[in-house]
């Protein structure tokens, strides 16, 4: 893994993207979880905050470019993209800068969390680089819009023997390809057929196929048919939101960007303007996206810890944010019963 | 306002496209039915083979749907692999604004306008766009009978049905590198927007949700969501909010119950129907209803094709004859529309005949002759 095993011993240095909105609370919150449990990470703290570059477009300032550059990995809040209008998404920014190409977004029904459903475990890895996240649309002619989705075979196939590879590391035993071919024929047919190239590469792995649309259906019927899925940008950006609705929403579900060069995890929630300051975040997104890059370090000691001191929390149900109905707060959740996660154990 | 001339006596003559996979079974349950409660309605109908490479039976369709004004229809089958190869104009003549488009990337040297054979599309998009049929409509209601996790809901989703994703505008640039186009147009946008208001307020419905990825696809969902924004402030009775795609997604497994009337551009339509869908117990309960400004056409609301249960006789019917209670209502016979529809009730909600996909052991067959025998009890 990359920037990984040299490190493995020791202080690591780690970028901390505290972002916007409720970032800054959760991110508070999982740097005294951290230090409770004696992590052995330095935080290299940097601002994201859109500046305007030489060419006159906005975009990440450098000193988070050279943190992540030199540190390789990094533990991130939302950043905030305004609609309709305005700079790109910095999010994307992120990843487009640091070719994180695959994202993994697992969901899994915990324990104490009473859902609809209680059965959910499954994998979205979503392309990250291309598709219909490309940026590039005109108007051809006056009240004629169009988007370009960008498809390449290159990114396609990285993405697909990522999703391989992953559910061979992880023991999963089955990969879905996420796919719209019977309309994008040509565009998702490209990512379609990649898949189908990786599979014969991996007989261990079951590999099917479906449509977007039938995913969507049966998922919400019976999510425990799925395990490991693969699909285009916009695709995986859906189904990773309406998964973690399945298990208890967005303030439960944890994220991570991997690419050649490094690594970045983020929860998959955005900057939940409307409770922002008010100390009613569910930090668990994001401890849980932290505990993964923990894993990614090889520190599974301590990620066993946080995680199990986590699910506990959670699973007691004494301190819970109110979008779990509950009343706590961040600070509730990191300081009593978190703030020494191995007296959980 | 678009209903039709009752023709020969007070009846109506309807395009029947069974499709394929478990299509031409329901479309038997349907005739049977309307055979034995005596709707005034004649098919004419026709088959799509998925198999053969030209578009013969397509147009053939698309001209008795023209004299028809009505259809009634299965999901066609697209084949993934061998190509189905109709010519550019085909897909691109009914749009004036997409064809200007198509001259304008030709000068710019951005398309390449190449062979005609190489332009390959769906059989049902073709049939939605060379008739117009702009405003897609899925009403789902829950329905008491069938056992679901979440109950009450009660969501319209309107979908733009004719442009956006399901342009069909692909290119491979380089080798490996292909551009899908997706197109939005003001005018579409207007239409459907200005459909969603209308219907909203002939039904009684509180507001509006428009469905987008502005965030990101900031010129074509950006057109989208403020034309909706715009027609809102012509309905001021009717409240109107946006929602991000993936957002709603979780929002609708979440909290459904928020939602009214939900409005969006044509890959979240159908994503947001096949979620719902599978909310209210799967793809076999639902109908959808296309419609243009001349032409209507009713099919199953998930448009699946179902091959996998085809010819088994475990097929839920329910769908395909929902399609056809909104075709009888559409053509203003309210009378049979009413009693099939209560037969129905009668046999999904209170006697519970159900097939295995909504939890119950009955028989495609055992369903229709469920209603058949209601038919008999709600009629007097
Ligand atoms: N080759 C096929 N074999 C089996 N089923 C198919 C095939 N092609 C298409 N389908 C089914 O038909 C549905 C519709 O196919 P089609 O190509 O017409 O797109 P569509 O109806 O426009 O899609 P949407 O559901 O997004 O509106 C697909 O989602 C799939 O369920
Ligand atoms: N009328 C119906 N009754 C019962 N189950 C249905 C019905 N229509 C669709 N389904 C089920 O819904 C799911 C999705 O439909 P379908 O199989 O058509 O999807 P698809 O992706 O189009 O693939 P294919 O058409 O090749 O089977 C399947 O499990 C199918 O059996
Ligand atoms: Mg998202
Ligand atoms: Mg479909």
């Amino acid at each position: 893994k990359s920037g990984a095993a040299q490190y493995s011993s020791g202080v690591r240095k780690v970028t901390l993207i505290p972002g916007h909105g409720i970032g800054p609370e959760i991110t508070v919150a999982v740097q005294k979880i951290f230090e409770a449990a004696k992590v052995p990470i330095e935080w290299d703290e940097v601002d994201v905050t859109a500046v305007r570059g030489p060419d006159g477009k906005f975009g990440i300032p450098q000193k988070a470019i050279d943190s992540v550059n030199a540190n390789k990995i990094g533990l991130k809040g939302p950043l905030m993209t305004p609609v309709g209008k305005g700079y790109r998404s910095l999010n994307l920014a992120l990843r487009k800068e640091f070719d994180l190409y695959a994202n993994v977004r697992p969901c899994k029904s915990l324990d104490g969390i009473k859902t609809l459903y209680d059965n959910v475990d499954v994998v979205t890895i979503r392309e990250n680089t291309e598709g219909e996240y490309s940026g590039i649309e005109h108007e051809i002619v006056d009240g004629v819009v169009q988007s370009i989705k960008l498809i390449t075979e290159e990114a396609s196939k990285r993405v697909a023997e990522f999703a391989f590879q992953f559910a061979r590391d992880n023991k999963r035993k089955k990969v879905t390809a996420v796919h719209k071919a019977n309309i994008m024929r040509m565009s998702d047919g490209l990512f379609l057929r990649c898949c189908r190239d990786l599979a014969t590469k991996y007989p261990d792995i079951k590999f099917e196929e479906r449509y977007l649309d039938t995913v969507c259906l049966n998922m919400v019927q019976d999510p425990s048919k799925f395990d490991v899925l693969v699909m285009p940008n916009l695709y995986g950006d859906i189904m990773s939101d309406m998964c973690s609705g399945l298990v208890g929403g967005l303030g439960l579900t944890p994220s991570g960007n991997i690419g050649k060069n490094g690594a970045l995890f983020e929860s998959v929630h955005g900057t939940a303007p409307a409770i922002a300051g008010q100390d009613k975040a569910n930090p668990t997104a994001l401890l849980l996206s932290a505990v993964m890059m923990l894993r990614h370090l090889q520190m599974y000691q301590h990620a066993d810890n946080i995680e199990k001191a986590c699910f506990t929390v959670l699973k007691e149900g004494r301190v819970l944010t109110e979008d779990l109905g509950g009343k706590s707060t961040s600070p509730d959740i990191a300081g009593k019963d978190m703030a020494n996660p191995t007296a959980l154990l | 306002k678009l209903i039709p001339k009752a023709q020969y006596g007070g009846r109506h003559a309807v395009t029947m496209l069974p499709g394929g996979g478990i299509g031409p079974e329901c479309m038997g349950y349907v005739r049977d039915i309307f055979k034995y409660i005596g709707a005034p309605v004649d098919f004419e109908v026709v088959d799509i083979d998925p198999n053969v490479d030209n578009d013969d039976d397509v147009q053939y369709a698309i001209t008795t749907i023209k004299r028809n004004g009505v259809g009634l229809k299965g999901n066609i089958e697209t084949k993934s692999e061998a190509a189905y190869v109709t010519s550019r104009n085909v897909a691109l003549r009914n749009e004036l604004d997409m064809y200007a488009y198509v001259l304008n990337c030709k000068s710019s040297g951005n398309i390449e306008t190449k062979s005609e054979a190489a332009y390959v599309t769906s059989r049902n998009v073709a049939l939605r766009n060379e008739l117009d049929m702009y405003a897609y409509v899925l009403n789902c209601k829950s329905f008491p009978g069938v056992s679901t996790r979440h109950k009450d809901i009660d969501i319209t989703i309107i979908r733009q049905n004719t442009e956006g994703e399901y342009a069909m505008l692909e290119h491979e640039s380089v080798r490996g590198v292909i551009e899908s186009m997706k197109v939005v147009t003001a005018s579409n946008s207007e239409r459907v927007a200005r459909f969603a208001f209308e219907f909203a307020k002939k039904n009684g419905k509180k507001k509006v949700t428009t469905v987008h990825k502005a965030n990101i696809m900031k010129l074509s969902d950006g057109l989208f969501l403020e034309t909706s924004r715009r027609l809102a402030k012509e309905y001021p009775e009717i409240e109107h909010n946006d929602m991000i795609i993936d957002n709603c997604c979780m929002q609708l497994v979440a909290k459904p119950h928020q939602f009214d009337v939900m409005l969006m551009t044509n890959l979240y339509g159908s994503i947001v129907s096949n979620v719902v869908c599978g909310l209210l117990g799967g793809a076999g309960l639902l109908s959808g209803r296309n419609y243009g400004d001349h032409y209507a056409v009713f099919e199953p609301g998930t448009r699946n094709t179902g091959t996998a249960i085809a010819g088994k006789n475990v097929a839920n019917p329910i769908a395909m004859i929902n399609a056809s209670i909104d075709m009888l209502e559409h053509l203003g016979h309210h009378y049979h529309a009413e009693l099939l529809r209560r037969a129905v009730h009668r046999t999904v909600n209170e006697d519970r005949v159900l097939t295995p996909d909504c939890g119950g052991t009955a028989s495609s067959t055992d369903v229709v002759n469920s209603i058949i025998g209601n038919i008999g009890h709600v009629g007097h």
